[in-house]
């Protein structure tokens, strides 16, 4: 019955369940909100599993299109589907929002309805954006997200929310609105059309392309987040709720990372080619000189934000290393580091709700309190640091051997991580876990609870899988990956 | 056919504005001659009279213009919809203003007649096709505006305000009138229609009529607001008691967009190139002025007052393009600013009560904790106003924004942008007192129960609309396609 819209389903199901679990009113209720919101996180999971089972693998094509007048006035349509490149972002996304929602289950006690229906209402909003094939459309869904995302910040983060959430969303509405004028731009010089699948065959002259080359990776570069505009990034980390920090980390990102493959490729060729080593530069400076900056946080949320812009380095490097290998690298670092990082930030916020600390130096010995949790944070840490047989691998190997074939240097700049990821991620853990216990406090913490170590464990599992097995994830992105950079290749100066 | 009914047909157009008259006068003899217990009479009969003259209007829709009246007034599907939307908006004025205008000793028959007569005044504006009614419609609006903000005549601010507002629109009016007394000596004709036949295959007085073209524009920008015409805008919307400002904010407007489309779109068409770099320079002042001042204020009526002077530099690229999509565009804009602007002075009033304006920023500190879907509403407003999707605000920039890129002005879309990211920031500010903070003052929030549902539509309007704004859009691009 729902065959023909499950995109759509997608989309609203998460959106809608926001709506009822708003309607469960104050925090009288707050037992009734966060089951509603559980159940429909988890309706939400199961409307997207079709898109796996259903998926056909052979096609670069758009599956599970919907298409349908929206606003006639200016030729936007209500168009969605999905590749072997956006169809797993889905999956990615709806399912840390099961997670998020269990991860606050008790951590949450101010506003739980406000909070449940903000990542619900978000979670729909991202599964737009990668499921939007018009631009208008696409529009809407990556602004919309930033709504519910200022809340969360603003409400539930720490003492300094205010200036992070102000700052997470002048920046990146700098960026998008600068793209609204490239779309706008785009749907003349296309005769009208704000169709991105049109707009790839768009014949565009170079001085455009390079002005809508900047454009499009200030809005996408300041969300992936590129240095030198990561900044807000582990403001808002820092200052985020838990459940805030994983979707920041494990979705959000990826957002930007999307659009480099669905808009600036594609639309914006000889652009891209041209300013590629740019792009570069940017991406070895930030898995360089970020990874050292990590080194010397002392707050984990934050040495896990500065890494995260280390491991987005690595995906954009990819991208433009203009072969299928780097680009299917910077695609499985992509939904490795979801696992990953979205894993990493909960083992933070089961020691902070415990401690009320993410100083590294209030912590140490952690092991002998936390055995259980000792050990997932151990296997967290190491795909983190990239060790074979994690998912942390894969991508990161991919996307070096790409850019061996490129250029040693690059190769050889972005393989320091290997070093510097190991050494900020251990050096952490080591003066977290090890040692004797120095804080009095540490002595009172508790081990992980059920729903904690069913949390980690699930996440645990994936990174194991994505790590010893990643071939079922490349085989979905591969064909896609093929005809975009066939595409890509193709000169569109008129 | 007798005489008599030929003579009828001539004032059939006119009808609405003759109902609206004859209610007003009407309601002044009855107002009179009841005693204070009765005021809620002039309440009834004003709302009475705006549901009949939207019941003339929407009976008699007419699918090409009609002149009227000698070619005075024109009758087309323009001034049929923004006649509709000027009711509903005058309408929600009446309402919201209830509850406050009783706590302030103001809820007197003179507040409504003066709605009333103000209306009338933006009716004529709106169907007007010759200089003559133009001015005179501008006149009623602006007579009675002056004279609403005065209404609280032992407020010293507010006695301030309208002192300055009406020196200055004198000021402005007097420039008008100099502007159109120029293009009258170029075309021989007051009559719009006559005046762009005139125009149309150029004329050899060109330096008197650029001279006239830029008094009109200075004397539309004084109306409008725009900068740099924009200094009473401020004092006046500060100085105003509440409910005055909240109709000043909103309805005026659509009749000043009809104002200018009337003048520069349909009169002045074949002068485009010569207003359009004017307006350039007068939406981008705006849009800077407006959106920079705002940041600096801590009174809500004040930030609003230089919002809506932004907004308006938003609407004028819209004007600039000078095609029937742009006039579509701004007048989406216009319609779309009405609602917001009277959902956000609305909240304004809902949450001021007797002796307590709630008129600074501190007032909405954790609105979230005192009123959750008070809070909520007002965050759908403010992020309309910002321009963020899936708010209807979002679309009102984009239409306008494309009809900017249609004539090639794509630097001036990227300024309107990014000036649109500086007024974020103060659009912003309002959300996070709302949100994050604490409140101060807890007394509870009374609103009366019919005030409350009107309100909640006004401010989910701007969410549905956002998310289907292809109806509106619609009407829109359909009225100005019948009317050029």
């Amino acid at each position: 019955m729902f065959g023909q819209s499950i995109l759509s389903l997608v989309i609203w199901v998460p959106i809608l369940a926001g709506v009822a679990v708003l309607a469960t009113g104050s925090d009288r209720n707050a037992a009734l909100a966060r089951w509603v919101a559980l159940a429909g996180a988890l309706l939400g999971l199961i409307v997207a599993l079709p898109l796996v089972s259903d998926f056909n693998t052979a096609t670069s094509s758009m599956q599970f299109v919907e298409k349908a007048a929206w606003i006639p006035a200016f030729n936007v349509h209500y168009h969605l589907g999905v590749d072997g490149i956006s169809m797993p972002l889905i999956l990615l996304n709806s399912f840390i929002t099961v997670l998020v929602v269990i991860a606050g289950w008790q951590v949450i006690q101010d506003k739980v309805a406000q909070y449940m229906a903000a990542f619900l209402i978000m979670s729909g909003l991202i599964n737009g954006v990668f499921a939007a094939l018009d631009g208008i459309l696409f529009y809407v869904f990556f602004e919309g997200m930033l709504i519910p995302l200022y809340l969360i910040v603003g409400v539930w983060g720490g003492p300094n929310r205010v200036y992070a959430a102000f700052k997470f969303f002048l920046y990146t509405l700098l960026g998008s609105l600068l793209m609204l004028v490239s779309m706008i731009y785009l749907y003349f010089q296309s005769g009208g059309s704000f169709d991105i699948q049109t707009w790839h065959a768009t014949a565009l002259g170079m001085t455009a392309q390079t002005l809508m080359f900047f454009a499009f990776l200030l809005a996408f570069g300041v969300k992936v987040p590129m240095w030198p505009v990561h900044t807000w990034l582990p403001d808002a980390h820092v200052e985020a709720p838990t459940g805030g920090s994983v979707v920041l980390a494990a979705i959000t990102l990826k957002v930007g990372a999307y659009g480099f493959l669905r808009f600036i490729l594609p639309i914006l060729p000889d652009a891209s080619h041209e300013f590629a080593w740019f792009v570069i530069m940017l991406s070895l400076i930030a898995v360089a000189y970020i990874g050292l900056v990590a080194l010397v946080q002392a707050d984990m949320k934050k040495l896990i934000a500065y890494s995260s812009i280390a491991h987005m380095g690595f995906v954009t490097l990819g991208f433009f290393m203009f072969n299928p290998m780097g680009v299917e690298g910077g695609l499985v670092q992509m939904i490795s580091h979801g696992f990953v990082s979205a894993a990493l930030f909960l083992c933070i916020g089961v020691m902070y709700d415990r401690l009320h600390s993410r100083q590294i130096k209030d912590y140490g010995g952690l092991v002998n309190k936390m055995p259980v949790f000792a050990a997932f944070f151990m296997l967290f840490a190491m795909a983190n640091a990239g060790l074979p047989a994690t998912s942390g691998f894969v991508g990161e190997f991919m996307v070096i051997m790409a850019a061996v074939k490129v250029n040693f240097w690059f190769a050889f700049v972005a393989a320091t991580t290997l070093i510097f990821g190991a050494a900020y991620t251990l050096w952490m853990y080591k003066r977290v876990v090890f040692g004797s216990v120095t804080n009095p406090h540490v002595e009172d913490m508790r081990d992980v609870n059920a729903r904690e170590i069913l949390l980690l464990g699930v996440l645990a599992v994936c990174v194991l899988a994505m790590g010893l097995y990643p071939r079922p994830f490349t085989d979905v992105m591969h064909v896609s990956v093929v005809d975009l950079l066939a595409h890509v290749a193709q000169s569109k100066l008129p | 056919m007798s005489t008599a009914s030929i003579q009828f047909a001539q004032f059939a157009p006119a009808l609405p504005e003759i109902f609206v008259l004859v209610m007003v006068s009407l309601i002044l003899v009855i107002d009179a001659a009841v005693d204070d217990s009765k005021r809620y009479l002039a309440y009834v009969l004003s709302l009475v009279t705006l549901a009949g003259a939207a019941y003339l209007t929407a009976h008699d829709l007419s699918a090409m213009p009609v002149l009227a009246l000698g070619g005075l007034f024109i009758d087309d599907p323009l001034s049929d919809v923004l006649k509709l939307f000027l009711y509903l908006t005058v309408a929600v004025v009446l309402v919201y203003s209830r509850d406050y205008l009783t706590e302030r000793g103001l809820y007197k028959g003179e507040f409504f007649v003066l709605a009333l007569f103000a209306l009338l005044g933006m009716m004529v504006m709106v169907s007007a096709s010759h200089f003559l009614t133009l001015y005179l419609g501008l006149e009623l609006l602006s007579l009675s505006l002056y004279a609403r903000v005065a209404l609280q005549r032992d407020s010293s601010v507010a006695t301030e305000a309208a002192m300055k507002y009406f020196v200055l629109g004198a000021l402005a009016s007097g420039m008008l009138l100099y502007g159109m007394s120029m293009v009258y000596g170029v075309t021989g004709s007051l009559a719009l229609g006559d005046m762009a036949i005139a125009l149309q295959d150029g004329t050899d007085l060109r330096i008197p009529l650029v001279f006239g073209v830029v008094f009109i524009v200075a004397g539309l920008a004084f109306k409008l607001g725009a900068v740099p015409f924009h200094m009473w805008v401020p004092d006046v919307y500060h100085g105003a008691p509440t409910a005055m400002t909240l109709f000043i904010g909103s309805a005026p407007k659509i009749a000043a967009f009809a104002f200018v489309v009337r003048i520069l779109g349909q009169g002045l068409e074949s002068q485009v190139t010569e207003w359009r770099d004017m307006l350039v320079i007068l939406a981008v002042l705006s849009m800077a002025v407006g959106n920079i001042a705002a940041i600096a204020q801590s009174n809500l009526k004040r930030m609003l007052a230089y919002s809506t002077i932004s907004h308006m530099g938003f609407m004028l690229l819209g004007i600039l393009a000078g095609s029937q999509n742009g006039y579509g565009s701004a007048m989406f804009y216009v319609l779309v600013y009405a609602l917001m602007s009277l959902g956000s002075f609305g909240m304004i009033l809902l949450l001021s009560r007797a002796g307590f304006e709630s008129d600074q920023l501190e007032d909405f500190r954790g609105l979230n904790r005192r009123s959750p879907w008070l809070a909520f509403l007002m965050l759908l407003l403010m992020f309309s106003m910002a321009g963020v999707p899936p708010t209807v605000g979002f679309y009102a920039k984009l239409a306008v924004l494309q009809s900017v890129v249609e004539i090639g002005y794509v630097w001036l879309a990227v300024a309107a942008v990014l000036f649109s990211l500086v007024g974020a920031f103060y659009y912003l500010r309002i959300v996070k007192l709302m949100y994050f903070d604490t409140p101060h003052d807890t007394t509870p929030i009374t609103i009366s129960p019919d005030i409350r549902v009107i309100m909640s539509a006004n401010g989910l309007a701007v969410l549905a609309v956002g998310i289907l704004p292809q109806p509106l859009m619609a009407v829109c691009m359909h009225a100005i396609g019948a009317s050029f």
